[in-house]
C-alpha cells in the first residue's frame, strides 16, 4: 500500500526522519498562513508531478491558494488531485537519492544511495549506485549508515546525520513493515541541514494485521477493484473482452496466456485463490457480471478448491443476477465430475483441457452479433 | 533417490487441528507421506485423522523423530511457528501459510539459512515426490512416478503442467512448488541444484512468472551447472505493466521482470520454453 507524501513524511517525522514543516489541504480556503515561502504540491501516487504542473512556488497566502487551486482537482497521468501539500521552501545546496526496498535474490532488506539525488533512480547510472544489503541476522549496525555516507563523500557533519538518518529509515522499515522507503531529494540545505525533499514509503499489504492504523488510507483503484479488494479477491481490468476467472495466480496468468495464443484478449483476471466458499464464488461471478466481459472463462483446477463447491457458487450467482453472458467452463480437481456435470446442466459450455477452454472462450468472444 | 522429501520423511503438521490441516493430513497420508505427529498448543493428547497432536513441535520430535514440518499456521503466527520448528530440529519446514509479512519471511529463511534448515515456502503449495511423500496441498491424484523433476513458483498452474506431463504417461521425481512471494526459502537455483546431482531426475521442468529476476539468474545458473534437458514455461507474457496479477511478487514493475526477458534468458542457456503450458509435455517427448 502506498502512502501519499504527506503521509510518508509524519511517519518518517515519527522515526525522528528531518522533514520541512507543512499541512495539508483539500481546499484552497483552507490556508490560512504559511510557514514562510512555500512548495505546493499535488498529492498522487505517482511520479513525475513537476512536469505535469503539479509542483508550484508560493510566498504569501495569496499566492498559496491561486497554486492550490491550480493543482487540486489536476489530472496527472490519470491520478486525480484531491489534496496538497503546502512545505516550507528548501534552500538546496545538494541533492542525494535514499532508500531502502526488498532484495529478493538475496533475500534482505538492501539500501540504495546515490550523489545523484532529484532525479527518478532508473535514469541515474548503476556505477553512481551504492547497493548495500543489509544481512538480517546482523541486523543494522551504525557501520552501514557510515558506509553509506563515506560514498557519498560529504563533509563530516553531514556525513554524520545522513548516516543517522539511516539508522532511522532501517528503523522505519522494520517497525512499519514498509517495503520501501525512499528519500529523493535528501537535501542538503544552506545552513547544512539534512532534510527529506521527497518521500515514498510503500507499507507491506499482508503486514496490515499488526498496522491497523494505515488500513483506512485511501488507494488509487478502480471502483472494481475496490470492492475486489474487500472481498480479498485478485482482480485486475485489463482492455480485453473475456473475463478470466480462475484460481491461482499463476494458472490465471496461463489462461491469459492461452487465450492471447487463439486471438482472444482477457478484459478481466480474477484470481479466486484457494476458496471452498460457495459465497466468495457467488461474489466473484457478481463483480465478473459488473465488468460486462462478453465471454466468460471460469477455468479451475482444484486443490483445496473442491470443483462442485465453485460450481454451487456460480449457479448461484446466474440465478442471482440473472446473467446472460455465454460461459466456457473447464474445471478439474476435487469432485469434478459433480462440478462439470451441475455446470453443464445449467447451459455452460463444457471445456476438458485449458487449450480447448481458451480456443472456445476466444472464438465464443470473436463472435460478431 | 527424488529430493527434499522422501520415504525416510517423517512429517509433524502445525496447525493440524485446523480444517487444511485435517484435510491435508489424510491427503499426504494417502500419498504415502508417514505423518508422524500434529502440534497445536493447547491440544496435546488429542487425535486428528488418528495423528497424535503435540504441544510443540519439541515434544512433537522427541516423541516421534518428526524431521519435516508442514506449517498451515495462520500468519499472523506463522514466523513463531517455523522458527519454533527451526529451533526443534526440523530438516525441512514447508509454509503453505499465504499472506506473511516479507519481513517476516526474511527472518525466517536467514535464520534458517544460517542453521542449515531447508525452508520451501511461503505461500507455496508444497513438494512432492511420487511414491514416496508429500507435504502440502498438491492434489494427489495428478501425479504419477518418473523422471522428470518439476519446480514451480505457481500453485493450480503447477497442477495443471504436472498433470499434462502425467497424462502423457511421464512421470515425476520431485515437483517442488517454491512459492509466488518476493522472498521465499527455497528459490530456483537451490531446486536446480539439487535435480542435476538426483540420480532419478533425466529431465527438469521449470515453471516461471512475471515479475522480479530470479527467472535470469536461474538461466544463468543452468548454462554453468544444469547438464539435463530443462523446459521451461513462463506465465504472463500477456500481462499489462504496473499490476499485481495475483501474487505478490508477479508484478512488472519499470520495465523489469516481464516474460520477454525470462524467456530470451532461458533460451540463451538452452533451455526449451512452451507458448502455453499444455505445450510443456510435447517439448520434453
Amino acid at each position: 500500500m502506498k502512502l501519499f507524501e504527506y503521509k510518508a513524511k509524519e511517519v518518517m517525522r515519527k522515526h525522528g526522519i528531518p522533514v520541512p514543516d507543512g499541512f495539508v489541504v483539500s481546499k484552497p480556503d483552507e490556508i490560512k498562513s504559511l510557514p514562510g515561502p512555500v512548495m505546493v504540491k499535488a498529492q498522487v501516487l505517482i511520479g513525475g508531478r513537476g512536469k505535469a504542473g503539479g509542483i508550484k512556488p508560493a510566498d504569501t497566502v495569496a499566492d498559496a491558494k491561486k497554486a492550490a487551486s491550480a493543482i487540486l482537482g489536476l489530472n496527472i497521468r490519470g491520478y486525480i488531485t484531491k489534496q496538497v501539500l503546502l512545505e516550507k521552501r528548501l534552500d538546496v545546496v545538494k541533492e542525494l537519492y535514499l532508500s531502502i526496498t526488498i532484495d529478493r535474490s538475496r533475500r534482505s532488506l538492501i539500501f540504495m544511495a546515490s550523489a545523484a539525488g532529484g532525479m527518478d533512480i532508473e535514469s541515474v547510472p548503476e556505477d553512481k549506485i551504492l547497493m548495500l544489503p543489509v544481512d538480517p541476522i546482523i541486523g543494522y549496525q551504525p557501520f552501514v549508515g557510515r558506509h553509506v555516507a563515506s560514498f557519498l563523500k560529504l563533509e563530516p557533519e553531514q556525513a554524520k546525520r545522513v548516516a543517522d538518518i539511516c539508522a532511522k529509515l532501517h528503523e522505519l522499515v522494520v517497525e512499519e513493515d514498509a517495503e520501501l522507503a525512499e528519500i529523493n531529494p535528501l537535501v542538503i540545505t544552506k545552513d547544512g541541514k539534512v532534510i527529506a525533499g521527497d518521500a515514498k514509503i510503500t507499507i507491506d499489504s499482508d503486514a496490515l494485521f499488526r498496522h491497523k492504523d494505515y488500513e483506512s488510507l485511501p488507494e488509487d483503484l478502480t471502483p472494481l477493484e475496490e470492492k475486489a479488494k474487500k472481498l480479498d479477491i485478485a482482480f485486475v481490468q485489463l482492455d480485453g473482452n473475456i473475463g478470466v476467472i480462475a484460481n491461482g495466480a499463476g494458472l490465471t496468468m496461463a489462461t491469459l496466456d492461452s487465450i492471447n495464443m487463439f486471438g482472444g484478449k482477457a478484459g478481466v483476471f480474477l484470481d479466486l485463490g484457494g476458496t471452498d466458499d460457495p459465497e466468495k464464488v457467488k461474489s466473484a461471478m457478481l463483480l465478473m457480471s459488473e465488468a460486462n466481459p462478453k465471454v466468460i472463462l471460469l477455468n479451475i483446477f482444484g486443490g483445496i478448491t473442491k470443483c462442485d463447491t465453485v460450481a454451487k457458487g456460480v449457479l448461484e450467482a446466474i440465478e442471482a443476477k440473472k446473467i446472460r453472458t455465454p460461459i466456457v467452463a473447464r474445471i478439474k480437481g476435487v469432485n469434478e465430475e459433480a462440478g462439470r456435470t451441475m455446470l453443464k446442466n445449467a447451459g455452460m459450455i463444457p471445456a476438458y483441457g485449458l487449450s480447448e477452454a481458451a480456443e472456445l472462450a476466444s472464438k465464443e468472444s470473436l463472435k460478431v452479433v | 533417490m527424488a529430493i527434499i522429501v522422501d520415504d525416510k520423511t517423517k512429517l509433524v503438521i502445525q496447525g493440524i487441528t485446523g480444517y487444511q490441516g485435517t484435510y491435508h493430513s489424510q491427503a499426504m497420508r494417502d500419498f504415502g507421506t508417514q505423518v508422524v505427529a500434529g502440534v497445536r498448543p493447547g491440544k496435546a493428547g488429542e487425535k486428528v485423522n488418528d495423528i497424535p497432536v503435540f504441544d510443540s513441535v519439541r515434544d512433537a520430535v522427541n516423541r516421534t523423530g518428526a524431521n519435516t514440518s508442514c506449517v498451515f499456521v495462520p500468519a499472523p503466527g506463522c514466523r513463531d511457528a517455523a522458527l519454533e520448528a527451526i529451533y526443534a530440529g526440523i530438516e525441512t519446514v514447508v509454509i503453505i501459510t499465504e499472506h506473511l509479512p516479507v519481513m517476516d519471511a526474511i527472518h525466517i529463511v536467514s535464520v534458517a539459512r544460517s542453521r542449515g534448515v531447508t525452508v520451501i515456502g511461503p505461500n507455496c503449495p508444497g513438494i512432492a515426490s511420487p511414491g514416496k511423500a508429500k507435504v502440502g496441498i498438491l492434489p494427489n491424484m495428478i501425479f504419477r512416478k518418473g523422471n522428470i523433476g518439476v519446480v514451480s513458483k505457481s500453485g493450480t498452474l503447477t497442477y495443471e503442467i504436472v498433470n499434462a506431463i502425467s497424462e502423457r504417461k511421464m512421470g515425476q521425481s520431485t515437483c517442488v512448488g517454491i512459492g509466488g512471494d518476493r522472498v521465499s526459502g527455497t528459490n530456483f537455483i537451490d531446486v536446480l541444484e539439487r535435480f542435476q546431482t538426483d540420480k532419478q531426475t533425466k529431465k527438469i521442468v521449470l515453471v516461471g512468472e512475471i515479475g522480479g529476476t530470479s527467472e535470469e539468474e536461474a538461466a544463468e545458473y543452468i548454462k554453468g551447472n544444469v547438464t539435463k534437458p530443462v523446459v521451461a514455461y513462463i506465465a504472463g507474457r500477456t500481462a499489462p505493466p504496473g499490476k499485481r496479477m495475483g501474487h505478490a511478487g508477479a508484478i512488472i514493475a519499470r520495465g523489469r521482470g516481464t516474460a520477454e526477458s525470462k524467456i530470451k534468458a532461458l533460451e540463451a542457456a538452452g533451455v526449451k520454453v512452451a507458448k502455453i503450458p499444455t505445450d510443456v509435455p510435447d517439448l520434453l517427448e
